[in-house]
């Protein structure tokens, strides 16, 4: 029901827009959204853009991969040390 | 930037799981309330991909599923009406009332029509000046604004055949509620889209007073392995409190301008949900000074709701107490063709998304 999906504002026209998701194209109101130009990504929801998607924030969740560079060097590090101690053992 | 093929990358799905399975000790129960977390979280396999002491239940995060049997029977009285037109969005239309579904009604050859939009249902009323065209308003905080758009347009136009039933309910009272109830709960995957027009402060309260955790949670399963990693990472380092994964939809104060629409044409009421009972200002109706745009209001509708079908475990499916394969009519008498409670009617519901991705496990 919350359904709500991301589209690109092609037109707007008034409160308006013309918004293409997947390449296909619908109308879409802008009357619950603020400062919307062509050319930004919408979340749409019944007909209606509910929000402005931030394009530097959905890199920044994306940027996890950098993060994780670390992660696994110390999980690498740390199943050679396990590795290790099991040879000595034998 | 498409904002959804990034966020299904398998190379960082397969590190999120890896570092939930490193960073997570303790058992630990998260529970989401959105309905298109439900049918997400089933559809991408995450539970497959978790330890087993992390479980994940379902709750009241499908506006069809906690709706009244009287409310559906209040939209089949107002389509017997000669000069009405009901309009509904298509998840109401096969859920059982009392003795009939509006789907049924409209085989009868009554006007029920389904609407995408509630703008579909204004054009309906401009283009049919001579029948009353009804709107069935369900839907959670995300749904809302546009019901509040449609009255403030039909009040610009001075539109005389556009009403609304007003089933509009608010989702902290339920999801208070569920602890207040007892309910195990360590942590809550946040509805995202509700989230973008509330903001992420209505979830404070939980996190302050009950001491749950909250995250605010996107559709895809980067996000919601991400969610599940903040949620678990909150409870080993015993910090419950309230985060926004979904940052690039959600904002601390939400969307001002949707709120504020709101406020002016709604207002708060106490209202019954399919499991919970009654919660107090957990609902919403119109205000006395748009009440003519009111179908409750406006028409008079003789309703005689019977009680819920016996054997259907609906209300403790919605409370995360049982899961769909718990009930003796899941997959059996009860299917998506052939529903008997509305968890199994509406794609969201918890009953429905289990059927369609989880079947052969059962």
């Amino acid at each position: 029901m919350c359904l709500s999906v991301p589209a690109k504002v092609m037109e707007i026209e008034g409160e308006m827009a013309i918004v293409s998701l997947g390449g296909t194209t619908y109308k879409a109101s802008l009357q619950l959204v603020e400062n919307v130009n062509v050319g930004d990504y919408v979340l749409i929801h019944t007909g209606f853009a509910i929000q402005k998607l931030e394009e530097e924030e959905a890199f920044e969740t994306l940027k996890l991969f950098e993060e994780y560079e670390d992660f696994n060097k110390m999980l690498d590090e740390e199943e050679k040390e396990f590795r290790e101690n099991k040879n000595d053992l034998h | 930037m498409k904002y959804i093929d990034e966020f299904r990358n398998k190379e960082l799905i397969n590190r999120l799981v890896e570092e939930i399975h490193h960073v997570s000790k303790q058992e630990i129960r998260l529970m989401e309330v959105c309905g298109g977390h439900t049918m997400a979280i089933q559809r991408f396999g995450i539970p497959s991909l978790l330890p087993e002491n992390i479980k994940l239940l379902s709750g009241p995060g499908c506006p069809v599923c906690v709706t009244s049997r009287s409310y559906i029977d209040h939209l089949i009285a107002l389509s017997k009406k000669e000069d009405v037109i009901l309009t509904t969005y298509g998840d109401l239309i096969r859920v059982p009332g009392s003795s009939s579904t509006l789907e049924k009604e409209r085989a009868k050859g009554r006007k029920v029509k389904i609407v995408y939009s509630v703008l579909d249902a204004l054009q309906m009323a401009r283009d049919n000046k001579d029948l009353k065209v009804v709107f069935a308003a369900i839907g959670f905080e995300t749904t809302t604004p546009a019901s509040a758009s449609a009255i403030l347009t039909a009040e610009k136009e001075q539109l005389k055949n556009f009403y609304i039933l007003s089933a509009h309910k608010v989702m902290p009272p339920a999801m208070s509620a569920l602890i207040d109830e007892g309910i195990r709960i360590d942590g809550y995957i946040a509805p995202g889209h509700v989230s973008t027009i509330t903001g992420s402060h209505i979830y404070e309260p939980l996190a302050v007073t009950f001491k749950v955790g909250c995250v605010i949670s996107g559709f895809e399963p980067v996000d919601l392995l991400k969610s599940i990693l903040m949620l678990v990472k909150q409870k080993e380092e015993n910090r419950p409190c309230v985060e926004i994964q979904y940052k690039r939809a959600v904002k601390i104060e939400g969307n001002l301008k949707a709120k504020a629409l709101v406020e002016e044409i709604f207002t708060e009421r106490d209202d019954w949900w399919r499991g919970l009972g009654i919660l107090p200002n957990s609902g919403l109706s119109l205000k006395e000074k748009y009440s003519h745009y009111d179908a409750e209001k406006q028409f008079d509708a003789a309703i005689e709701t019977l009680r819920e079908d016996k054997g259907c475990i609906c209300g403790e499916i919605l409370k995360g107490i049982k899961n769909p394969k718990e009930c003796k009519l899941f997959g059996k008498v009860c299917n998506p063709s052939d529903p008997v409670g509305a968890c199994m009617v509406s794609n969201e519901g918890a009953c429905h998304a289990y059927y369609r991705y989880r079947r052969l496990e059962l």
